[in-house]
């Protein structure tokens, strides 16, 4: 399932935060959406997700969803939002419920989406016992226990340590060198755009147009921590941001 | 003066942290009850205290036991419980169901914010006669009394607990899909629970006041029916077996309130 944007703009009242906004997020590939902090792009995901209603324009879903998908459009959140009164198999559950999904058969997706992120042994435990990062994998193994078309990240890794960011970043490689699945990725953090991005969206500071899409080719799995090709599109990004960012970083809020 | 070698002596940096943590201290409770205790009987023994001030506590133990082995305890503790239970069970599971409308629904808010404020600060003992006519003199005009007096605080402080529920959890159930119902069900109520459990803490201390209150006004048997006589007759060893009593039952629900904080809110820790 594909989505597409047309010609999407949003504003907060007077405020205009996107401005014409066409992108398409290609089947099993992985977007990453990038852009100065306050340039609307958590703003973009919530509009795909359907969390909010785009002013103009329209979000389409291209094709339907796979076979056995409960939740097309899945999202997975930079403070994990996971219920701090269930354990980690009961936030699984939560989201299995729903769709009439409970005994063996809830438990046969649990252990499946459990195992896949490596937290088989810590299904009872609360999520106040768990690290930051453990906590992104459950939210992540939620995500993919409703067999989404299409995840939406939302900076996933913000709220985590640098050698956290790293380990998690190689889960999703992992994850999704297994089965490809198709994502957009918010996050101002360019080394985990080059890393994650099959297409790599720059947005404008407010309001958020694109400024540029830039491919990357290498294969996920192919990809190194400090791999020079990479680093030549990082600092291309960066040399596309910088002048953004101040502007952006010396804007006053007025909300 | 200013000789390098001539350092000053080093001095250990001055400890400045610490503080403003509580930390259980389980006996100093008792402690302070016991010291009381202690000085009144002393003062009372020694005559420092006259016995028209305070009465003895060894008396007002002696009282207490009489109460019990002539049964009369039961007699007043009965219906003043079942009063207590009955009425508090009405007003708190009301307040509880219209502070989540208020939560929930904007226009519950809008009407119903300001109602609440306007009844909550009415002494409710003073509605007392109103709820005679209404109810009749018998034990319904008590339990609305009660029920009244537990309504408001329940909804205030329910109403803030929906409030205060992350609503970044609720916008996670609306993204995975979840029914309304499933939503206010899974996510709202557990969440609002820690604040729930504590406005019950002091819905429960008001439902006991009123109690007191509703059994002076025509009651036979209750422990505000006997601390009235009591009182009338200027007999304190007696007036204060009942208020004896009424604390004790404010320390048993605080303790129930406590422990199902323990069981249900274990999550928090």
């Amino acid at each position: 399932m594909d989505i597409r944007l047309d010609a999407v703009s949003h504003s907060y009242g007077e405020t205009e935060v996107l401005r014409d906004i066409s992108l398409d997020i290609p089947d099993n590939k992985i977007v990453c959406l990038v852009g100065p902090s306050g340039c609307g792009k958590s703003t973009l995901l919530r509009l795909i997700g359907g969390l909010e209603r785009a002013t103009k324009g329209r979000v389409l879903q291209l094709g339907s969803p796979p076979e056995g998908c409960l939740n097309p459009l899945t999202y997975v959140f930079q403070d994990f939002a996971l219920l701090p009164w269930r354990s980690v198999q009961g936030n699984i559950s939560l989201v299995l419920e729903d769709h009439g999904i409970r005994g063996a058969r809830a438990d046969a997706i649990i252990t499946d989406v459990l195992a896949r992120t490596k937290l088989s042994d810590f299904s009872k435990a609360l999520p106040r016992q768990l690290s930051g990062g453990m906590k992104q994998r459950v939210a992540i193994a939620r995500a993919l226990a409703v067999k989404p078309a299409v995840m939406l990240l939302d900076e996933p890794l913000s709220a985590l340590d640098s050698q956290t960011r790293e380990l998690l970043m190689d889960d999703l490689v992992t994850l999704w060198a297994r089965q490809p699945f198709t994502a957009t990725y918010v996050t101002h953090n360019l080394q985990e755009a080059v890393r994650l991005g099959h297409r790599i969206v720059v947005l404008s500071r407010r309001p958020g147009q694109i400024r540029e899409i830039v491919e990357v080719g290498m294969p996920l799995s192919e990809r190194e921590h400090r791999d020079p090709e990479l680093e030549k599109i990082q600092r291309h990004l960066w040399d596309l941001m910088r002048d953004e960012a101040r502007a952006a970083d010396e804007e006053l809020l007025d909300v | 003066m200013s000789d390098a070698n001539n350092k000053p002596a080093p001095i250990e940096v001055r400890f400045r942290g610490g503080g403003f943590a509580p930390k259980p201290h389980r006996w100093m409770g008792l402690a302070v009850f016991v010291f009381l205790i202690t000085i009144m009987e002393i003062g009372t023994r020694s005559g420092w205290i006259s016995a028209l001030t305070l009465p003895k506590p060894s008396d007002v133990l002696a009282t207490f036991g009489e109460l019990w082995e002539s049964g009369l305890l039961f007699k007043h503790l009965v219906p003043s419980l079942s009063r207590l239970a009955v009425g508090a069970a009405i007003g708190a599971s009301i307040g509880i169901v219209v502070g989540v409308l208020i939560g929930l629904f904007s226009y519950a808010r809008a009407g119903l914010v300001p109602l609440v404020a306007a009844i909550f600060p009415i002494p409710k003992i003073a509605l007392l006669p109103l709820f005679v006519i209404w109810f009749g003199i018998d034990e319904t005009s008590k339990y609305a009394l009660i029920a009244f007096g537990t309504f408001t605080p329940t909804v205030v402080a329910t109403y803030g607990a929906v409030d205060n529920v992350d609503r970044s959890l609720i916008r996670m159930g609306q993204s995975f899909g979840l029914s309304w119902f499933s939503i206010v069900r899974k996510i709202v109520l557990p969440g609002a629970m820690p604040g729930i459990l504590s406005g019950l803490r002091i819905s429960l201390a008001i439902a006991i006041i009123l109690l007191v209150a509703a059994e002076m006004l025509g009651a036979e048997y209750g422990i505000g029916a006997y601390i009235l006589e009591a009182g009338s007759l200027y007999d304190l060893e007696r007036l204060f077996a009942g208020v004896v009593i009424l604390s004790l039952l404010g320390v048993i629900l605080s303790t129930i309130i406590g422990f199902l904080e323990r069981r249900l809110l274990g999550w928090r820790a």
